[in-house]
């Protein structure tokens, strides 16, 4: 089995100026694929969500409107009441109501698409296993914010990590452009034959969410043939009648929580070919993850979101003054990307998790807990520390992340880690 | 009773000045007749416990208002309140909530609490909206009104929030708008000193969602909240006391003006005695009102003026009005004591 790892240089190509793009009739290369007329067009990340859901066609879209939610539902009320989409929009009472009207909808057939954030998230908890016990396609923006007490509506991971073992595959995206490409993707993945399960993509809080940026869109014609409309075998129909979320009790629920997991360990299969074929559009690429520098590097840092940008500007600097330091970024976090992590891991020396939530009490973050419990199978001697930052919206500089970059170049000279988990930016 | 300043309640009743809320936010105003009554009841800070969920009512008590405080999850305020009520039966509870706080997502919660008659006061401030998050649609958004998340119309009914609870079991309840802000303090006193649940809902006006919500534009932003608050007059009527007989209001079909010009010439041919004025009118708009001295007389150029001023409707003193006023006192079994009867049953004490 070849395993599928997209690459990022870390010498910065010339950007495309964006007047060859404005005019379609110019096609500006990207690698060996072209970017024929995709628009470029000023979005943040709420709206790049809103877009992609507005090409996706979605049919039903259930949502609480109000605090923790973004923008995404606004502009989606404001593409259906203008007649942009065909979708049968909903505002419920909760977050609970709305994944749950979500269900009932994605079980007749429709294609759904929900939003949410923090303190949603958290009370959507009782129905994300739902969702994915019924094993509904449904693809849900989360928002990544941190959860009360204290009250803060600020970025951290704490919300998605609180409901990591709830069945869903979980993508982190690590800008707008991703968020807008990954929401298409998530509609053609989660509702695959073989898989079928809920899909939610995260994206940071305001750090995303809120920042405008430059998106390519794919023109519409593009969306729809990639993604047909939804295609299943089972779904509540009047004239074949079925019954779901039954009665299993020690005969075959474990059976079926089996299956449900080999479902989700199939979609890293899935989620490489659909990346493939949305190469073949698109012109970018995406996979399990994204490694930049990590062909010679001797120390690395793994992280997910936008944290990855910061790290790979630092790593430029770094690389220029020849220290041979790595970046891998997962997209994947549920099922694991495992193998493509340890091919990509095999001669380093020492190694450096991320982790913007807390698990209060466990050894690591539960990003690096994942991490260190496979190394321990394949790669013993691997040096690994966790650095947790960012909680409730602390930023992470630049700087910071030289230290750190520096701690485990440190470590990877001596052999020695002093401390396995660091907090970085916090006052103490 | 002696004229107290406003520093007399400054100093003893707020903690945290100045205020987050908007300029012209009516959340201010509740604050205050929270504290009058407060004050006027004379109940000891240190047996306060107020409550609040999210969104700008919220920010009532916590932090500004000098007493412990509780800030919670989305629409949990009640709960939250609950516990500590039943526990600690010496607090005076208080939860301040919103009506997409209260009655949407917090809905469920808001009946319960009515129905078990547990001594907690709930005031709740109605802004028709989700007003803190940007104007989206909440349960009590009038059908027909543009917000965020209904840009061409609101299609749900909303609730009738002081009929609710009245079915749900409340002890007390009362509604009122920041315009009638004395009338709110004695509710607030009544509601405070009645042993059950009550329920006060506060009309508020938002000066930066309600442009949008009802359409206003006045010429200086600074006059959006006295434009709202005569709005608020207009659009209700007080439920005790007498029907106003001496005027009319007109909805325009058209312009305005134009209808404004047609009824005065009218009006002015058959020689009525009339004020013409516009006003802004709950689930109308912006409409004309007509006031005579002598009733009859409208009365029968009545005809002429639905004729030939071109007008859509004629509405009565108190037609699409919002009744205000106090909609249940009643005394009955307090949940809190009937639990402590009950222990003592069991242990076989005396209460």
């Amino acid at each position: 089995m070849t395993l599928h790892i997209v690459k990022k240089e870390y010498i910065r190509s010339e950007t495309p100026s964006l007047s060859h793009v404005k005019d379609s009739s110019t096609r500006v290369q990207n690698g060996s694929v072209t970017m024929k007329n995709q628009e470029v067009v000023g979005f943040n990340g709420d709206e790049a969500v809103a877009y992609a859901v507005k090409q996706s066609d979605v049919n039903v879209i259930a949502a609480y409107p109000i605090t923790p939610q973004t923008i995404i539902v606004e502009r989606l009320s404001e593409y259906v009441a203008d007649g942009d989409i065909d979708s049968e929009f909903v505002c419920v009472e909760s977050e609970h109501s709305a994944l749950s009207a979500c269900i009932g909808a994605s079980l007749t057939g429709a294609r759904v698409f929900t939003a949410t954030a923090s303190q949603g998230l958290a009370l959507m908890h009782e129905v994300l296993y739902a969702t994915s016990g019924l094993r509904c396609p449904i693809v849900m923006a989360v928002v990544n914010r941190a959860l009360s007490a204290p009250i803060n509506i600020h970025n951290d991971r704490s919300d998605m990590m609180g409901s990591r073992d709830c069945g869903w595959v979980q993508i982190y995206a690590e800008n707008s452009q991703e968020v807008y490409d990954w929401i298409i993707q998530a509609f053609r993945i989660s509702e695959h034959q073989n898989i079928q399960l809920p899909i939610a993509v995260n994206l940071d809080g305001f750090v995303i969410s809120h920042s405008m940026e430059n998106v390519y869109v794919l023109p519409n014609k593009d969306v729809k043939k990639f993604l047909p409309p939804r295609k299943t075998r089972y779904k509540i129909d009047p004239t074949h009648p079925i019954s779901f979320g039954g009665l299993f009790l020690q005969d075959y629920y474990y059976e079926l929580k089996r299956q449900q997991e080999e479902a989700l360990r199939q979609t890293s299969k899935i989620l490489d070919q659909v990346g493939k074929e949305y190469y073949k559009i698109s012109g970018r690429e995406y996979g399990s993850l994204e490694v930049c520098g990590m062909e010679d590097a001797d120390v690395a840092i793994l992280c997910m979101g936008s944290t990855a940008g910061t790290v790979r500007s630092v790593l430029r600097k770094l690389r220029a003054d020849g220290k041979k330091v790595g970046l891998i970024k997962l997209w994947l976090y549920r099922p694991f990307p495992i193998d493509e992590l340890f091919s990509v891991i095999e001669n380093l020396k020492a190694l450096v998790v991320m982790d913007m939530a807390l698990s209060f009490g466990a050894p690591f973050g539960a990003l690096c807990s994942d991490v260190a419990s496979i190394l321990q199978i394949k790669k013993k001697d691997l040096k690994i520390f966790n650095v947790i930052y960012g909680l409730g919206g602390r930023d992470i500089t630049p700087s910071e992340i030289e230290d750190i970059f520096n701690d485990a170049l440190e470590i990877a000279k001596t052999g020695i880690v002093k401390d396995y988990v660091k907090f970085v930016g916090v006052r103490e | 009773m002696s004229i107290k300043t406003t520093s007399y309640y400054r100093d003893r009743y707020v903690r945290h000045l100045p205020t987050s809320f908007c300029t012209g936010c009516g959340n201010g105003m509740i604050l205050n007749s929270f504290v009058r009554a407060v004050d006027e009841l004379g109940v000891d800070l240190e047996k306060i416990l107020s409550v609040s969920g999210i969104g700008c009512s919220a920010w009532i008590p916590s932090p500004h208002f000098n007493s412990d405080t509780l800030h919670v999850t989305h629409g949990r305020a009640i709960p939250f309140a609950t516990g500590a009520k039943i526990f600690n039966n010496e607090l005076t509870t208080v939860v301040f909530t919103g009506d997409g706080d209260g009655a949407g997502i917090g809905g469920n919660h808001l009946i319960h609490a009515a129905r078990r008659n547990i001594d907690i006061t709930t005031i709740l401030v109605n802004n028709f909206s989700y007003a803190m998050t940007g104007g989206q649609v909440a349960p009590t958004t009038l059908l027909g009104l543009k917000t965020l998340t209904s840009p061409y119309g609101n299609l749900e009914r909303p609730f009738d929030l002081c009929k609710l609870m009245q079915a749900a079991g409340a002890t007390y309840v009362a509604r009122w708008t920041t315009y009638h802000i004395r009338e709110l303090r004695r509710s607030i006193m009544a509601a405070l000193k009645n042993k059950g649940f009550s329920f006060v809902e506060v009309l508020s006006q938002c000066p930066i969602q309600q442009r949008r919500l009802f359409n206003l534009r006045p010429s200086d932003q600074l006059d959006m909240s006295s434009q709202i608050l005569e709005m608020f007059k207009e659009s209700t009527y007080i439920r005790h006391m007498p029907r106003e007989e001496n005027y009319f209001y007109i909805v325009p079909k058209g312009e305005l003006s134009l209808s404004r010009r047609k009824v005065s010439n009218i009006l002015s041919e058959n020689s009525v005695e009339y004020k013409i004025g516009e006003v802004d009118r709950l689930f109308f708009g912006r409409i004309l009102k007509v006031e005579c001295r002598n009733i009859e007389s409208f009365k029968k150029s009545l005809n002429l003026v639905k004729r030939f001023a071109k007008i859509g409707k004629v509405l009565r003193s108190r037609s699409g009005k919002i009744g205000l006023g106090v909609f249940v006192s009643k005394s009955s079994k307090e949940f809190t004591d009937s639990m402590r009867e009950i222990s003592a049953f069991e242990k076989g004490v005396e209460v």
